[in-house]
């Protein structure tokens, strides 16, 4: 019997198991996935909890109740992976021997790069969002805030869903709105970009609402320390920005399991190839989601797109046949941006967001860059696509796993 | 598109980013950085060469990795290049604008 392990059992994790469970079957295949959670998180609705619009039961399911039947469930904490022996090793001294490697490890957030990030402030007026026990502690210091500065700030590059730094700028300047108290609230968006976003014509849009919304917006700035007394953030430059409250995504990094086994860059993410997913230096080794570190969004959907291709990949491994250079960077992502709308973004590593329908050319119903209701209702559907859909591995009617052009306006 | 620098005719992005790293040469670097308000010491050459020669190897640059390069910390970084010293040094050095992937 053949073994594949699959490291991680979050979104993409989860998924390619659904998917290989089909193909890889007893008794030639045993698969396996490992996580040291019980719990499996929708991170997407970490940005919805501080706003009261999701509660904890919205976002938080047993990690169980995704795995499928056949797929072995190993509980635990991954202390190494040894590429060269091809074993994993648990914390507590366990060990998993493979044929197959799929590393789903996900990334996540490390406020201890930055000097006074994780200092005497820290979730009392310093805050993330990117964890469910950020996300909390800013929902309940929110409910009672009688207002001043807000700074909403990212601390560098790369970090996942770069969009949801901004949709949490609209949705604070929605929900003081509906407190009625949006004039005592100055909020103030912090980056390291040069404007709002990465790509031009997103970036023009984007930069269109935060002025509409009278969210200032501060960008080149690149972090050097928090003053916890001062309670300003600084930069290299020297540039203070004062704040009541900070809202801040710190440095993302992949896991330390990657530091630990020798398989990681400088952020821990390991060197993938960006067309068929196989690790640049194991043959045997395939990464997808978070844990990667191809030029691509870090995204759910991403993921969804990465499992379709990297599924038919393994499969050709499997044979012994040349893998697919397919996956292009697709990514599809909802921008929230308060008052019940969205924007709805499409690229992929070569085509930049623009404006136009999706995903039927023409016809929509979805609106490309452009506010609609409908693209907030697709938002909040997402979450029932995820949660019923995505994970399970099925394939979403008429949106292929590579982009499609039609029904945009490129020049 | 392409513009006049230094006297010779070099081809550049919207941003005023050459598109051709052949094409740079000290006197370009001389009046890019003049653009921006720097006057190059054997400090500024020292870091402009050394992004050249990430650039050639194909390492993505990055603020952090420079930080931890140990050719120079990110602090006189800023003080050699100020304001947004990663952009403008990859601007003078004729080499493309560091994507912060998304
Ligand atoms: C605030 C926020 C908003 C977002 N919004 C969106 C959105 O609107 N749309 C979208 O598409 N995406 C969104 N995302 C991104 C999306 O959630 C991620 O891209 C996606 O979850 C990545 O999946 P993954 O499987 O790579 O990582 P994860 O889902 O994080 O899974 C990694 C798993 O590996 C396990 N693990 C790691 N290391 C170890 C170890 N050493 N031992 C054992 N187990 C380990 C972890 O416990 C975890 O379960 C958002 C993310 C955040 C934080």
């Amino acid at each position: 019997m053949k073994h594949l392990v699959i490291l991680g059992a979050g979104t993409a994790g989860t998924m390619m198991a659904n998917h290989l469970n089909h193909h890889l079957k007893k008794p030639e295949w045993e698969i396996s996935i490992v996580d040291e959670r019980e719990e499996h998180h929708y991170q997407p609705g970490y940005l919805f909890l501080p706003f009261d619009i999701y509660s904890p039961e919205d976002i938080v399911k047993h990690i169980e109740e995704f795995i499928p039947k056949g797929v072995n469930l190993v509980k635990g904490k991954i202390d190494k992976v040894l590429p060269k022996e091809n074993k994993v090793k648990m914390t507590g001294g366990n060990e998993l021997n493979y044929d197959l490697l799929i590393v789903a490890t996900g990334a996540k957030i490390a406020p201890e790069e930055i000097e006074g990030m994780k200092g005497s402030e820290w979730q009392k007026s310093v805050f993330d969002f990117y964890t469910f026990e950020g996300s909390l502690a800013l929902r309940n210091k929110l409910r009672d805030w009688e207002g001043g500065k807000l700074v909403v700030h990212i601390t560098e590059m790369p970090i996942k869903c770069p969009v949801a730094p901004l949709e949490f700028a609209f949705l604070a300047d929605s929900y003081f709105k509906h407190k009625h108290m949006r004039d005592k609230v100055e909020i103030t968006y912090v980056t390291p970009l040069s404007g709002a976003f990465t790509k031009p014509k997103a970036t023009e849009a984007l930069e269109h609402l935060l002025q509409e919304k009278h969210i200032n917006i501060e960008s080149d700035f690149a972090i050097e320390h928090v003053d916890n007394e001062a309670k300003e953030i600084v930069d290299y430059g020297g540039r203070a920005i004062p704040f009541d409250i900070l809202v801040t995504v710190p440095t993302n990094k992949g896991d330390e399991v990657m530091a630990r086994s020798g398989m990681g860059d400088d952020l821990n993410y390991v060197p993938t190839h960006k067309a068929t997913l196989q690790s640049k230096e194991y043959t045997n080794v395939f990464v997808l989601g978070d844990a990667s570190n191809i030029p691509a969004s870090k995204a759910g959907s991403v993921a969804h797109f990465e499992a379709e291709i990297l599924t038919e990949n393994i499969l050709r491994f499997v044979k012994g046949e040349p893998l697919k250079e397919e996956f292009d960077g697709h990514a599809n992502c909802f921008i929230e941006t308060g008052n019940g709308k969205a924007l709805l973004i499409d690229f992929n590593y070569t085509h930049e967001p623009v404006e136009g329908t999706f995903p039927f050319a023409g016809v929509g119903p979805l609106r490309l860059l452009k506010e609609s209701r409908m693209n907030h209702l697709g938002k909040l559907a997402f979450r029932w696509i995820y949660w019923n859909v995505l994970l399970k591995g099925t394939h979403i009617p008429f949106v292929s796993a590579t982009m499609s052009e039609s029904g945009k306006k490129y020049n | 598109m392409e513009r006049t620098i230094a006297g010779k005719s070099i081809a550049v992005n919207e941003e005023g980013y050459l598109t051709d790293f052949k094409q740079w040469d000290k006197s370009i670097a001389d009046v890019l950085a003049s653009e921006a308000e720097i006057s190059l010491t054997p400090r500024h050459w020292e870091i402009l060469g050394y992004l050249q020669n990430e650039y050639r190897n194909e390492v993505p640059l990055s603020i952090r990795k420079i930080g931890k390069s140990g050719v120079v910390d990110i602090k006189e970084f800023y003080q050699l290049f100020p304001k947004a010293p990663l952009k403008t040094a990859t601007k003078i050095a004729g080499i493309p604008k560091p994507a912060s992937c998304i």
